[in-house]
């Protein structure tokens, strides 16, 4: 199997995400250039902007602190993205990264403020991030049964839940795990706690590159292989897929196809609740009433990006993530907004979405009456075994 | 007949030199075709053949890279298939395309409505209409009549009605009489007649050789994009033309041979299944299979057939009854542990349920068995076990593939289906269950399977077919029952039982009356 990587067949599979990419940068680029008038210092249409935008959105990456902001940024993008994308398999639609993401943050959160102080990192920080991420696949456990036992579709039910785990998050700041005799309500700081991700790349870390990047980025780094492996050379990941693909005869090959769906949507708020503890133990610390987070819109992403393949989801997670890395030096040195880079990611999510839609018609317009197209047509962000 | 009198006008239909490319494959290569005025013209070739690509280059639903088409000796552009229904082209395909909560009439104007002012549709005209249109043609169908509660025949003739209603004059029809019992087939070859002699072109697909030696006034053979040959029926036979569509001698009947049923392999007692609508499609049957027996069952498709054998290897859980096997009661098993019991499964819809296209050829070969060793450790795949298994299947069954590593969509249908056969097949079986295992297959793949369940049986498997063919029934079974409305209504000896019997079995239930005196029926 790993004589794929060496046929046409990944370079077929490459063409789309790389194009999508290509047409949002010269989307972006067209962007800045009709409004660079807006931008101190230039004239209309100047379309020296973009240029100078797109290089120090590079250069914003390429250097030692925006190379540990990218792994940063990424390490969430890929767990949550390989969350995502493991219920794209199976033909699920998981759009409750955020609420599990936060759910995860919370438990996390509350095994530091209880156990912390007396408990040691050694304890805290494992625990901290089990259980967020146990909390977390509670959160997708629940649509995954209720799509399972009545075919509630979990695209609803995810959502609705996102708002549930958001105000529960809401209601343990303010009350089980607020900071006692705080101005504001907020929670403990984790590093007070012996709470917080140890530093790998930075000042005070193992290794002095950079700043900021703390232990979860290694996770992350584990976690695309382990995926891999999950999906691809296991009997479990066999049935995900097959699920996904064609449930029907997944039945027939003696797949507990509704058991599938639990374990998947499980394994998905697993991921995104995981994401959620790493990103509070490695970099906010603390959360206020109004944390909150976009990475259930930018999983989707990511795991459009990658194919919904491991290995595509860690490349797409890094893309993005360098990104956002480079949005700030982009804002500083040539003028044009961050935001952009949220416009740029939109655009690309927009191209993969309406380039699935014409392959899927392409292949429908060619055989009109045969199955092969309605299957593909099920599964519309892998795009094929790969 | 005034077939011969056309030939000195144009050709109603010129398609020459059509060339049509896909990618890796050269679906139609330099085809040239002409149909007459008044003529019936049958389009005969394996699937994948290249006539469905063809017909869609004529009915607008793909462009040829080269070649011309020409409508009574006039060059045209066919832009879509509204274009093609405007210059008098329509095509009736395999899978009916009506609305089964409208009625007749409503059907056959939908698209191009007789309205009563700008608004609203004028239904009384429109029955009106249709009435005297099917009247004309001798088509017994009431125009108010809801499309559901017709039977597959009919609403086959609604079909037909509604290229009528449009003027044509080329009537492409798909593989038509695939769903239909032997009457309905010589009603619509009437029918077919009476149109072409009313003035109109027919062009007739299909792979079945006596219905279009029966039927056609000339049959065109394409093999792998070509055009192989034209034949008169009066100067071919079944024989010559099955070798020109598969391109080597093709043993049209496969020798059956004596089969020597052993001990009692399946018993079915008093077994109930529920249909999707939750209606009872078998409200309870009984019958046994030998070990080394072929039991076929025939049957118009929607009777039943495809709930029972559901029922039998476990997809469809019955209301009631029992199923042994070799003793075992193995009711309401799930598809695995039938599987794991020594039985074989072949499925009607081998893309719903026999096959995940979208996956290499090596995981459908084991998509019953990826989850014990060789070919898993615990929970780990082992790839090269997978891997060599399927090259093995894949030479012992000739299965035409690239590799093993294409994804099963790009086989053609009857290779697919030998990708089954090859996972089902290749082990000791105590009862392989069929269902239309060969239907839409061209001639080479049928020939081949209905060796293989014939081998299968001499080995010592209980085998259970159901088919809609009815020739495949009456041609490999020991012995034949008729499902009707879910009941089993006639058995029969697989090797004396009359074609118009079982044919009248299937259509009604029973067979005519024999006059009192008349012994002599065979």
């Amino acid at each position: 199997m790993a004589r794929r990587f060496l046929d046409g067949k990944v370079l077929q599979s490459l063409a789309e995400p790389v194009a999508a990419i290509v047409f949002a940068l010269l989307a972006g680029g067209i962007g800045i250039a009709l409004f660079s008038a807006y931008v101190p210092g230039h004239s209309a249409f100047d379309v020296g902007l973009p240029i100078q935008a797109y290089q120090s959105l590079i250069g914003g990456f390429a250097s030692a602190n925006g190379i540990t902001s990218t792994l940063v940024y990424a390490t969430p993008l890929a767990l949550a993205g390989l969350g995502v994308a493991i219920g794209f398999r199976a033909g699920l639609f998981n759009i409750g990264g955020r609420g599990q993401f936060l759910i995860g943050a919370v438990g996390a959160m509350a095994v530091v403020t209880w156990i912390g102080r007396d408990a040691g990192p050694w304890i805290t920080i494992p625990l901290a991030l089990l259980v967020g991420a146990a909390l977390g696949g509670f959160a997708g456990f629940i649509p995954g049964l209720l799509k399972a036992t009545s075919g509630a579709h979990e695209v609803v039910t995810t959502i609705m839940l996102n708002y549930v785990f958001l105000f529960v998050m809401a209601w343990s700041v303010l009350g089980p795990l607020t900071l006692p005799g705080a101005p504001q309500p907020i929670t403990v700081d984790v590093s007070m706690r012996n709470g917080a991700l140890p530093i790998l790349l930075g000042p005070n870390g193992l290794i002095d590159f950079g700043r900021g990047g703390h232990v979860g980025l290694l996770i992350a780094l584990a976690a695309v292989p382990i995926m891999w492996f999950l999906l691809f050379r296991t009997t479990i990941g066999f049935e995900i897929r097959a699920a996904g693909a064609n449930p029907d005869a997944a039945r027939y090959g003696g797949m507990k196809t509704r058991r599938l769906i639990v374990l998947t949507m499980t394994l998905a708020g697993f991921m995104c609740g995981l994401a959620g503890a790493t990103t509070l133990l490695g970099v906010v610390h603390e959360m206020t009433p109004g944390y909150d987070t976009t990475i259930g819109f930018d999983a989707i992403t990511v795991a459009l990006l990658g194919r919904s393949n491991p290995i595509g989801v860690g490349l797409a997670a890094l893309l993005l993530g360098a990104m956002r890395a480079g949005s700030q030096a982009m804002q500083i040195q040539a003028g044009v907004p961050a935001e952009l880079v949220d416009a740029l990611q939109a655009i690309i999510l927009l191209f993969l979405v309406v380039n699935v839609l014409r392959r899927i018609m392409a292949s429908r317009r060619r055989r009109p009456g045969s199955a092969a197209p309605a299957q593909a047509a099920a599964m519309p962000a892998t795009g094929g075994a790969a | 007949m005034t077939h011969d009198a056309s030939a000195t006008q144009p050709p109603a239909l010129e398609m020459r030199g059509i060339t049509k490319r896909y990618p890796g494959v050269v679906a139609n290569d330099h085809i040239d075709l002409d149909v007459r005025r008044g003529e019936i013209h049958a389009l005969l070739g394996e699937n994948g053949a290249g006539k469905t690509t063809l017909m869609n280059v004529l009915y607008g639903l793909a462009r040829p890279d080269e070649g011309r088409i020409l409508l009574d000796g006039e060059p045209v552009q066919i832009a879509g298939p509204a274009d093609a229904i405007a210059r008098g082209i329509s095509m009736v395909h395999q899978h009916f395309m009506l609305i089964p909560v409208l009625s007749v009439a409503e059907n056959v104007i939908l698209g191009s409505e007789t309205m009563a002012g700008p608004v609203f549709v004028d239904r009384a005209e429109a029955s009106r209409r249709i009435g005297e249109l099917a009247r004309r043609f001798g088509f017994d169908l009431d125009p108010d009549a809801r499309v559901s509660s017709l039977s597959v025949g009919l609403q086959q003739r609604v079909e037909i009605l509604k290229a009528l209603y449009r003027e044509t004059r080329i009537l492409v029809l798909d593989e038509p009489t695939a769903v239909l019992t032997p009457q309905e087939t010589e009603e619509i070859f009437a029918l077919l007649r009476r149109l072409a002699d009313d003035g109109r072109s027919i062009i007739f697909i299909s792979h079945k050789l006596y219905e279009v030696l029966e039927v056609a006034d000339r049959i065109t053979v394409i093999r792998r994009g070509k055009v192989i040959g034209e034949r008169k029926p009066s100067e071919t036979t079944e024989g010559e033309l099955a070798e020109l569509m598969v391109g080597r001698e093709v043993e049209l009947t496969v020798d059956r041979g004596t089969s020597h049923p052993g001990q009692r392999m399946l018993r079915v007692e008093d077994l109930r299944v529920a249909d999707d609508r939750r209606h009872e499609a078998v409200p309870g049957v009984s019958f046994d299979i030998r070990a080394g027996e072929i039991l076929g069952v025939a049957g118009v498709a929607g009777n039943g057939q495809d709930e029972l054998v559901e029922a039998i290897v476990g997809l469809r859980k019955p209301l009631g009854g029992r199923v042994t096997l070799e003793g075992l009661d193995v009711t309401g098993f799930s598809p695995r542990r039938m599987n794991e019991a020594g039985v074989g499964y072949v499925p009607a819809d081998r893309h719903r349920f026999g096959l995940i296209l979208a996956f290499p050829v090596y995981d459908n070969l084991v998509l019953t068995s990826y989850y014990r060793p060789p070919f898993a450790r615990g929970f780990i795949r082992e790839d090269d076990a997978i891997l060599d298994s399927a090259r093995a299947q894949v030479e012992r069954f000739d299965i035409r593939t690239p590799g093993v590593e294409v994804p099963t969509a790009t086989l053609s249908g009857g290779n697919q289906q030998k990708v089954i056969v090859a996972r089902e097949f290749d082990r000791p079986l105590k009862l392989l269950v069929l269902d239309q295992p060969t239907r839409g297959l061209d001639v080479g793949s049928i020939e081949f399977i209905h060796r293989q369940v014939i081998a299968k049986r001499d080995a010592g498997t209980a085998v259970l077919l159901v088919s809609a063919e009815l020739d495949e029934v009456l041609e490999i079974s020991d012995r034949i029952v008729v499902m009707y409305r879910g009941r089993m209504v006639a058995e029969l000896d697989g090797r004396t039982a009359d074609k118009s019997d079982v044919g009248l079995y299937m259509a009604t239930g029973q067979r005519e009356a024999v006059p009192a005196g008349d012994e002599a029926r065979s």
